[in-house]
């Protein structure tokens, strides 16, 4: 009986640590490789639903995602690179910091075109009607996942040890670690 | 033995306690070494509280946090041993220099200080414990908790990658994702509070716990440099843990104190840092004087010259450290007359250091040596130490700093001043307090070869890093490219580095060969002069059995006068203290003149527990705040446990209070 | 790899000089402290006879002052004095000559530091004449140089071990500093405060030329980038706008216009590669696009996969922009 007991714990406490170090790592790895190469697997492809487009633009269509993200909402680095081309790319300039403006707002509950990654993944890479330019072609793919990440981040939809802490500038609003979920809604107000 | 008394009636004591003063072999020195014991068991040893028992322990652990520290540089010194190796990239080289120096500077250098003198001051002073005994265990399992988390989360991928020093906004929350850099803030929280703690505990024991006639100016120069530490400790850790807090609270619950964009200031935490930072090496350095001033008499077969000279350096020291943090910052655009002030006062640091070395060096010039292993590693300190106090009067010069800051010439400055300054007298010590610790002696001759190995691989590794500096090769660099002309010395002290492994290796096999081969050391093997040698080796549970009265600042070598001088006999020793329980002499603080008898806690599980409810609250708080609210909960219990009263306990204080004469 | 000089023993310009001075002059009092202590240490240890455990102590000292030793202790610890306050004026003097370098007709530059790259903007009093590089500074000889330095994510430093010191760029506050090449030459400079996984390959090279060469370096630098003319450049051209080449760089004169990297007008006339990281060769330069993780492992710099030719086309266009 005792004996039970003590392995029983003893499988427990490994459990425990086991869960504790595949959490750490997840979360913590910097994979500091460029990705593997997918362009010579198969995948439908669609055409871009946005003309606007950074630099010149393209009309060649773009594929449809491989997964749901995999990988990338559970890193910390991941979404924090997404949190910087969020930046970069001058995303802010419609959605703000998250609230809108020009564009929808992306830390409430609405979801014009889902929630899903591999939606927010195809909203990035298509483009949207009436404003939302197609980045497809422009990014890569392993930075459209990463700004997918930092986008669900925003609504709270990540864990708490990923969601980014707050910027080094003037901010708005709560850090999207701070951030109570917000149920994903279809559709707009 | 607790429990028998706890059997009489309150108020009601047996006729005639047992008293101290007859000396081992007889009934009341048995009686005394059974109440100071730590009780047995698995239960027994996470109660025990004992100054010697949690010393051991807490000098084995910080000596494993060196070892694995030392292992990190090795790792280090390989990678750079050529141009563009590729041994390891640079995010775990990032996580091994921080780990590297987090360990070195905050699990190594500064507790294991404390935890020599946690072993060593009750000795010295002739006492039986140090003060608030389940403070000095709550300080240590506090230690070793957030020492091991630190590794812990480092071997899970997760291990601080900032450096040492932290620098935000590199630290902060947008530059640093994940959790990395939130258990190296709560780190410094765990060893803070520890070394606050135990700085508390010195303090106590020194000021109140002496032997009846040790005044001021007998305390051993030792002892001087651990109190006067202890106070640096009490100014200096409170920046640190204020910054850190700060840095854990911009990352978690998104305040804004290092953020330049929302008023705050990034300066603020190298203001904040350093205030803390240089005194910290001063409170690495200050015990290593100590060790010097505890050595060089003994093997130089005379007392220190200049004793009161020695302590007012000290004490100039500590306050003189507060006041020259700025030369970490020169190359920040801080104003320039400003920088002038800190030129001056980090360059006139060496006056009182200066002060130390021509009185030790007139202590051997007119000494008796015996030149044994620890006289050995003071003579290292000489060479390395005043090479590396010269290079810091270079980076004391704002317009040498600007060229040689941040350069691999900081970092053989910086090394040679802690390896130097601290390292090798705690080797020194090692060797010089084995005997006592363990009564044995340890191998001279691996020793001798320890000390020359060490000595010779030091200069090897850490000489060239001047003129790798010089050359232009920047600090916490993973990798450089060929061609740049540091290829040659970067190999040399690769090569010096690993001769460095050899001698610790060395050291640690002396070090266990001598627990069992070794020859048995007696009382006092060196023949030295202070109170820790009265006692057998290794030391009763209680330490002395009968206080020793102290007559001068060598009480070994200036035994009382008898009446064949023509003087009053003196008393040796003070007897009458209670056998059966914890009770100790306290004394008054300038002449320790006898003051009070005061009751001893006994053993307890309490601090251990409430360390653990501590550990869960601060790991905890890294992932939510809320832990913070829900934490302290269970260290309420622990702590009300730990402080309830024990009616047994009580009783026996109570009867001792009443009838002093029983 | 450009062959360049960084060495604060050898100056090439009157900063360093005046620091090596004050090195000198430091490191003969210090060698000369050094010997003076160690001596008396070996005198002390030859001199003093041999004991063991069992000799009894030397207690006189304890009976009787040793004026004697007193006094060389406190004439060592006078002498010692007084050496360090000469440090301490010979420092302050040192610092006033730094800065007293005369900045008349100096050459204004701005830096900017990132992770990990430094973008150098010529800032002249026409405001059409200013012009944008990286990590690559060239500098007329003989004419001072005011640095205007800023840091656009952490804290960097500015370190140039032939020329000058260093000074750090810090986020929300700018920093200056002056310095004079007085040879031509090219000198190397690198990053020297901790900024995160690339820290290492963070070089730069100050370039000091003549006067006349500097001046038509800076013409060159001023225009727009060429027009390709062949075919392979122009597709090279298309490539880099329709990828994500434009997303962060730009090249003046055309559509790309982002901020992000390095400005490529010129990328072809600069002697490196990713801040130091690579010799500027069209091999190196493939090599770069096609995947930076293996050269500079964490650079925020994506991977950009095309097929040779069109590598080829790219990499020819990017040859074009002299």
């Amino acid at each position: 009986m005792m004996a039970t007991a003590g392995s029983a714990l003893r499988i427990a406490a490994l459990a425990l640590f086991a869960a504790l170090a595949l959490c750490a790592c997840e979360r913590e790895m910097r994979r500091f490789q460029t990705p593997p190469d997918n362009r010579s697997s198969p995948r439908p492809e669609t055409p871009r639903t946005s003309t606007l487009q950074p630099a010149e633009t393209r009309d060649d269509p773009v594929r449809m995602p491989a997964g749901n993200g995999e990988g990338y909402e559970g890193n910390a680095y991941n979404v924090a690179q997404g949190k910087r081309l969020y930046r970069w790319y001058n995303c802010g300039g419609c959605h703000a910091q998250g609230g809108g403006g020009m564009g929808p707002a992306l830390m409430d509950d609405q979801w014009r075109y889902g929630s899903e990654p591999a939606q927010i993944f195809s909203t990035i890479m298509q483009g949207r009607p009436n404003g939302m330019p197609s980045f497809g072609g422009h990014l890569s793919e392993d930075q459209v996942w990463q700004l997918t990440a930092y986008v669900r981040s925003m609504s709270g939809q990540l864990r708490k040890d990923v969601a980014p802490g707050r910027a080094d500038s003037l901010q708005a609003n709560e850090p999207e670690a701070a951030r109570d979920r917000e149920p994903a809604r279809p559709g707009a107000k | 033995m607790q429990n028998a008394h706890a059997m009489n009636p309150p108020g009601d004591a047996p006729a005639s306690r047992l008293k101290d003063g007859p000396g081992p072999g007889s009934r009341e020195a048995a009686a005394l070494d059974a109440t100071w014991s730590d009780p047995p068991g698995l239960l027994g040893w996470l109660a025990a509280v004992n100054h010697k028992s949690i010393a051991r322990r807490f000098i084995a652990t910080t000596f494993f946090f060196f070892l694995a520290g030392g292992l990190l540089a090795l790792v280090m010194r390989l990678q750079l041993a050529r141009p563009g190796s590729k041994l390891v990239g640079p995010d775990l080289y990032n996580q091994l220099f921080t780990m590297h120096g987090s360990t070195m500077m905050f699990l190594f250098a500064v507790p294991v200080m404390q935890a020599v003198a946690v072993y060593l001051v009750p000795l010295m002073l002739g006492t039986r414990s140090i003060a608030f005994p389940r403070l000095n265990a709550f300080a240590y399992w506090i230690f070793l908790f957030g020492g091991v988390m630190l590794y812990v989360v480092f071997v899970l991928g997760a291990g601080p990658d900032v450096g040492w020093f932290s620098y935000v906004p590199l630290a902060g929350p947008d530059y640093s994702p994940g959790k990395r850099a939130d258990f190296w803030a709560q780190m410094i929280t765990f060893t803070e509070l520890s070394a606050l703690l135990e700085a508390i505990v010195v303090i106590t024991t020194v000021f109140k716990l002496r032997a009846p006639g040790m005044t001021l100016n007998r305390i051993p120069l030792f002892v001087w440099a651990m109190l006067v530490t202890a106070f640096m400790v009490l100014f200096a850790m409170p920046s640190v843990m204020l910054a850190s807090t700060m840095l854990i609270m911009d990352r978690l619950v998104g305040s804004h104190f290092f953020n330049p964009a929302e008023g705050g200031d990034v300066v603020l935490w190298q203001h904040l840092f350093w205030f803390f930072g240089h005194p910290e090496v001063y409170l690495i350095f200050l015990p290593g004087l100590g060790f010097l001033s505890a050595i060089i008499p003994t093997f130089a077969r005379r007392p220190i010259f200049g004793y009161t000279a020695m302590v007012l350096s000290l004490i100039a020291t500590a306050f003189l450290a507060f006041g020259l943090w700025v030369h970490h910052m020169f190359a920040v655009n801080l104003p320039e007359l400003g920088k002038s002030f800190f030129t001056a006062a980090s360059m006139l640091i060496a006056i009182p250091s200066a002060v130390q070395i021509f009185c030790w060096l007139a202590t051997l010039w007119s000494g008796k040596l015996d030149f044994k292993t620890p006289l050995l590693f003071v003579l290292g300190f000489f060479f390395i130490l005043v090479l590396g106090g010269m290079t810091g009067i270079m980076l004391a010069s704002v317009p040498l700093d600007l060229q040689v800051h941040d350069s691999y010439f900081v970092v053989a400055h910086l090394h040679y001043v802690l390896i130097g300054g601290a390292v090798f007298p705690l080797f020194g010590a090692f060797y010089y307090w084995y005997p006592k610790i363990t009564g044995r002696l340890m191998s001279e001759r691996l020793g001798r070869w320890n000390f020359w190995l060490f000595f010779t691989g030091f200069n090897v590794a850490f000489f060239p890093m001047h003129l790798l500096g010089l050359k232009g090769m920047p600090r916490r660099v993973y990798t450089y490219q060929a061609g740049l002309g540091w290829d040659t010395m970067n190999m040399v002290a690769t090569i010096g580095a690993l001769t460095i492994a050899a001698a610790v290796l060395l050291f640690i096999v002396n070090a266990v060969r001598s627990l069992r081969h070794g020859a048995p050391a007696g009382a006092n093997p060196w023949g030295a002069g202070t109170l820790e040698w009265a006692t057998e080796s290794p030391p009763p549970p209680c330490n002395f059995h009968a206080i020793p009265v102290v007559h001068g600042r060598e009480p070994l070598w200036e035994p009382p006068r008898t009446e064949a001088d023509g003087a009053r006999p003196a008393f040796t020793h003070v007897g009458g203290l209670a056998a059966d329980t914890r009770e100790l002499l306290a004394t008054t603080v300038l002449d320790a003149r006898p003051d009070l008898r005061v009751n001893f806690p006994d053993p307890t599980i309490w601090p251990f527990v409430s360390a653990v409810a501590v550990t869960a609250l601060f790991i905890g708080s890294i992932f939510t705040p809320w832990a913070v609210v829900w934490g302290s909960i269970p260290i309420a219990i622990a702590l009300t446990a730990w402080f309830w009263p024990q009616r047994a306990e009580t009783s026996v204080h109570l009867s001792l209070e009443r009838k002093p004469w029983q | 790899m450009m062959q360049a000089l960084h060495d604060v023993l050898a100056p090439f310009g009157p900063q360093a000089a005046h620091v090596r001075e004050l090195w000198l002059l430091t490191l003969a009092v210090c060698t000369v402290v050094f010997a003076a202590v160690l001596a008396a240490l070996l005198l002390a240890l030859l001199r003093a006879p041999r004991a063991n455990a069992q000799s009894s102590p030397d207690l006189s000292a304890l009976m009787r002052p040793e004026p004697g030793k007193r006094r060389s202790v406190i004439a060592a610890v006078a002498a010692s004095t007084l050496l360090l306050l000469a440090l301490i004026a010979a420092s302050i003097f040192t610092d006033r000559a730094l800065a007293r370098l005369s900045t008349e007709g100096a050459l204004r530059l701005d830096v900017t530091a990132h992770q990990w790259w430094w973008e150098v903007r010529y800032v002249e009093p026409n405001v059409a004449d200013s012009f944008v590089t990286a990590n690559e500074i060239h500098v007329p000889t003989g004419r001072p140089v005011i640095v205007t330095l800023k840091a656009d994510d952490v804290i960097h430093s500015f370190w140039l071990p032939s020329l000058a010191g260093k000074k750090d760029l810090l986020p929300g506050r700018t920093a200056t500093m002056h310095f004079r090449a007085d040879r031509d030459g090219i000198y190397r400079g690198q990053c020297a405060e901790f900024c995160g996984s690339q820290h290492a390959l963070m070089a730069f090279f100050v370039v000091a030329d003549p006067p006349e060469r500097y001046a038509a370096w800076a013409a060159a630098q001023r225009r727009t980038a060429s027009e390709p003319t062949s075919e392979q450049p122009v597709r090279g051209r298309e490539i880099f706008m329709r990828s994500s080449c434009a997303m962060c760089h730009a090249i003046d004169g055309t559509a790309a216009q982002a901020v992000r990297g390095p400005n490529l007008t010129h990328v072809a006339s600069r002697g490196t590669l990713a801040a130091g990281a690579l010799p500027n060769t069209p091999e190196d330069l493939k090599r770069w696009i096609a995947d930076p993780q293996q050269t500079k492992p964490g650079t925020y710099m994506p991977a950009t996969k095309l097929a040779p030719e069109e590598m080829d086309a790219l990499v020819g266009y990017l040859q074009t922009l002299r």
